[in-house]
């Protein structure tokens, strides 16, 4: 019975009548060109190799936003009903350390472009490791902060649990944002640990001669993750710091 | 002298755990997740056995539990999501859109090892003491009271959600770039077109479980208190975090199926698919649509009236893109040559089956209907059709399918169709009793019931060990047939698409010489010319 099939349907290469829906013998345009040393076997050309890398970390991006939105839901439906007791305790984050922390970060960003403009224009590896460095400084100087900003809610028992202690109206609702708070920075902050580790490799690669203008991916899709991860922040910042602003004692 | 293919091109335990090709780390997936789907079994068994008396006598009320708990969290996690995707969707990926690989091979292979470490946290919580808050986690339970291995569990179910999110990426990435010349959107198997659908879910709702059960792991180890009510937070936000993905995550498991039956059904009826667009835009409305359901499994939590008959509505519409599957199939099948190979048959059981799956879901959308029956054995009987008698016939047709392609062996015909049958008998005896049960008042989640349950209860242990001999006899054939089957051609059953193209087993590289489409890559002879060449 199968074996009769195989007889009637022959594959549309060996009996072009029947079908031709694959033309086997025609190669590639693309063969002919000279491979770049860095192109992976499973691509055509580089071409196809960029955009696949560049999608694959727009994508991961967008499972970061989905990872991130749960966090953000659940600041959404309980700001919603405790708006008085959220602005209590946003009140007792200090706002200059966060404005400092986002200046920090934005022009981390900044230093991130240069650093893929330094690759993308071939500028020499001690240019682009001078970006990529400045980047990660800037990177460091605001876990630094955060880390004092720790240590501060640690002292004076906002950290949520047995020890969590507060003087104002609303014990509950505060307790609930500085989980918020916590889980939300602490998230963020694991993020850019990784995006130091990620910096670390690509500074390595910098220096040992690997961007230039016909290969800079790995810059590139580096860069994309860091300017993500500024943007969480610049989301983070109003939503836990500034609606502080609403508070009257 | 044997031809190199991606079987015998290596050797060794380090060949295989350190492969980067993608039909390797199908293979790598086919084992665990068996493993998993045997350890999901076993918990499933003691559940039945249980249920055989109307007393409690096997197992104590927490075991019970327990059993039912890690049976949910490892068939779901563990074997169904994982299932199709990442054992077909990995190996024929790459071959249905002419790649030599998905676009990351490096990230397949890490997505592998974390669903093993995954697996491993599951496990140790399975084995240190188990798990009793079943597998929805639900707070405040889980957060407060449960005992056992809570953030284990949950750790576990954290780590795998990344192995998925990845899957989703790469399946995602190649069928965007790495389609080969000619091989447009809509010349594309709908095999892909379906795991196009379900990796956009995968990427999509994997993220926020996984910040999910962070979260409640968080709460329990780190006093947290998101979910606690004590703190003014609301365990209701849990179960609709959960359920975003939770329910899209039932499309993850039965999208790929719905994508193979396609693939057999024209194979099979020597036709092309009816309504080949139609059938491609279905899967993806499914899962839009999908991911505005999940308050229907809210309706009796304290969800506002207006918001349940929204999600009773949105629920009703997802019953569309699915009658438009069987419908198409239906008629694909009408006036085809129809070759009742064993693919086939699993392919008729899982149409069958899934359309009484989705008909009973429609029962369960509807919110008058939903408070009878809601937390019975009839909501039990029918998420097992979809899943069960969905996903798992698909996922067995689909290896019927292309095992020829991936072992180039072939296995025993006969023995096959013979379980085939005994699996579709076996499914029905055990879940169509659960319907009735549940109906009459059955409640889940309880090892002992009142006696008048007890010949449905019968039925349905019964049905499970039939279904239970139905699933270790293709394991056996199977095996053999790696060792003695036949050697099989490069396209056994006659069928269309470029992975019959390549040799069984196919090369490491895929193909030989980059393929170039000039037409839709499943084009069937009409079955009357059929004749004029005999």
């Amino acid at each position: 019975m199968r074996d009769a099939h195989s007889e009637h349907f022959p594959g549309p290469i060996h009996q072009p009548p029947l079908a031709s829906n694959v033309d086997a013998i025609q190669p590639h345009d693309h063969e002919e060109l000279p491979h770049h040393p860095k192109l992976q076997h499973h691509f055509d050309d580089m071409a196809q190799q960029v955009e696949a890398s560049t999608l694959g970390m727009w994508v991961f991006l967008v499972t970061e936003i989905m990872f991130f939105g749960g966090l953000f839901t659940a600041y959404l439906v309980y700001r919603y009903i405790n708006p008085e007791g959220f602005a209590e305790a946003s009140h007792h984050l200090n706002v200059t350390w966060g404005a400092v922390n986002t200046i920090v970060l934005i022009v981390s960003s900044l230093t991130m472009a240069l650093a893929v403009r330094s690759a993308q224009i071939s500028a020499p590896p001690k240019t682009q490791v001078a970006w990529i460095g400045a980047t990660m400084l800037l990177g460091a100087t605001f876990l630094g902060v955060k880390a004092i900003e720790y240590y501060d809610k640690f002292t004076h028992h906002l950290v949520p649990g047995p020890n969590f202690h507060w003087e104002g109206k609303h014990p509950a609702p505060a307790e609930m944002f500085y989980s918020l708070y916590f889980c939300m920075t602490g998230l963020h902050a694991i993020h850019m640990v990784i995006g130091l580790g990620i910096m670390t490799v690509i500074g390595f690669m910098a220096w040992r001669r690997t961007f230039d203008a016909d290969y800079y991916t790995p810059v590139e899709v580096a860069g994309l993750y860091w300017h993500f991860v500024d943007i969480v922040w610049i989301f983070l910042f109003p939503l836990l710091y500034l609606i502080g602003g609403h508070f009257t004692e | 002298m044997e031809t190199l293919n991606y079987l015998n091109n290596g050797h060794g335990l380090k060949s295989w755990l350190l492969t980067k090709d993608h039909k390797r780390i199908a293979l790598l997936y086919l084992v665990s997740i068996t493993v998993f789907f045997v350890i999901g079994g076993f918990f499933a068994m003691l559940v039945r056995l249980e249920l055989l008396t109307p007393a409690g006598d096997l197992l104590t009320s927490e075991t019970y539990n327990k059993m039912f708990t890690m049976h949910g969290v490892v068939m779901v996690f563990f074997f169904l999501i994982p299932s199709i995707p990442a054992v077909l969707g990995n190996f024929l990926i790459p071959i249905m859109v002419g790649a030599k690989d998905l676009a990351f091979p490096r990230i397949n292979l890490l997505s592998w090892y974390i669903y093993v470490l995954g697996g491993v946290f599951t496990l140790v919580a399975a084995l240190g003491g188990g798990v009793d808050t079943g597998w929805t986690f639900y707070t405040p339970y889980s957060t407060a009271a449960a005992n056992g291995h809570v953030i284990t569990a949950a750790l576990g179910v954290f780590i795998t959600g990344f192995s998925s999110i990845l899957t989703g990426l790469n399946f995602i990435v190649t069928i965007h770039r790495m389609r080969a010349p000619g091989l447009t959107w809509f010349r594309l198997p709908l095999f892909v077109w379906s795991h196009y659908a379900t990796s956009l879910i995968m990427i999509l709702g994997t993220p926020v479980i996984a910040i999910t059960v962070l979260l409640v792991a968080a709460e329990r180890g780190l006093h947290l208190g998101i979910f606690d009510p004590a703190l003014g937070g609301d365990p209701i936000l849990f179960q609709h975090l959960f359920w975003f993905y939770s329910h899209p995550a039932v499309y993850i498991m039965i999208l790929p199926a719905m994508g193979v039956v396609s693939e057999i059904v024209q194979a099979f009826t020597r036709k092309n698919i009816f309504g080949y667009s139609f059938v491609a835009f279905s899967s993806l409305a499914i899962a839009i649509i999908g991911f505005l359901v999940w308050g229907h499994h809210l309706f009796v939590s304290g969800q506002s009236v207006y918001s349940g008959m929204i999600f009773s509505f949105l629920s009703f519409c997802v019953a569309i893109p699915s009658a438009i599957k069987v419908f198409n199939w239906t008629a694909t099948i009408f006036k085809g040559s129809v070759c009742l190979d064993s693919p086939m048959l699993y392919a008729f059981g899982f149409i069958g089956l899934f359309t009484i799956g989705g008909l009973t879901g429609l029962f369960l959308a509807a919110m008058g209907l939903d408070i009878h029956v809601h937390d019975t054995y009839f909501v039990v009987a029918h998420f097992h059709y979809i899943m069960v008698g969905g996903a798992i016939m698909g996922y067995l047709g689909g290896l019927h399918y292309w095992w020829p392609k991936i072992s180039g062996r072939r296995y025993s015909e006969p023995w096959a169709k013979f379980s085939a049958l005994l699996v579709f008998t076996g499914f029905n005896l055990t879940f169509f009793p659960q319907f009735i049960a549940g109906y009459l008042g059955m409640p889940r989640r309880y090892h002992a019931y009142p006696p008048e349950f007890q010949v449905l209860n019968v039925a349905s242990t019964l049905g499970a060990s039939i279904l239970t001999v139905g699933y270790v006899i293709p394991l056996i054939y199977f095996a053999y047939s790696l060792f003695a089957g036949e050697k099989s051609v490069n396209d056994p059953w006659g069928a269309r698409g470029l992975e019959w193209e390549i040799p069984s087993p196919p090369p490491t590289e895929n193909f030989t010489v980059s393929p170039v489409v000039t037409e839709g890559t499943h084009q069937y002879v009409h079955p009357n010319q059929e004749v004029g060449l005999a």
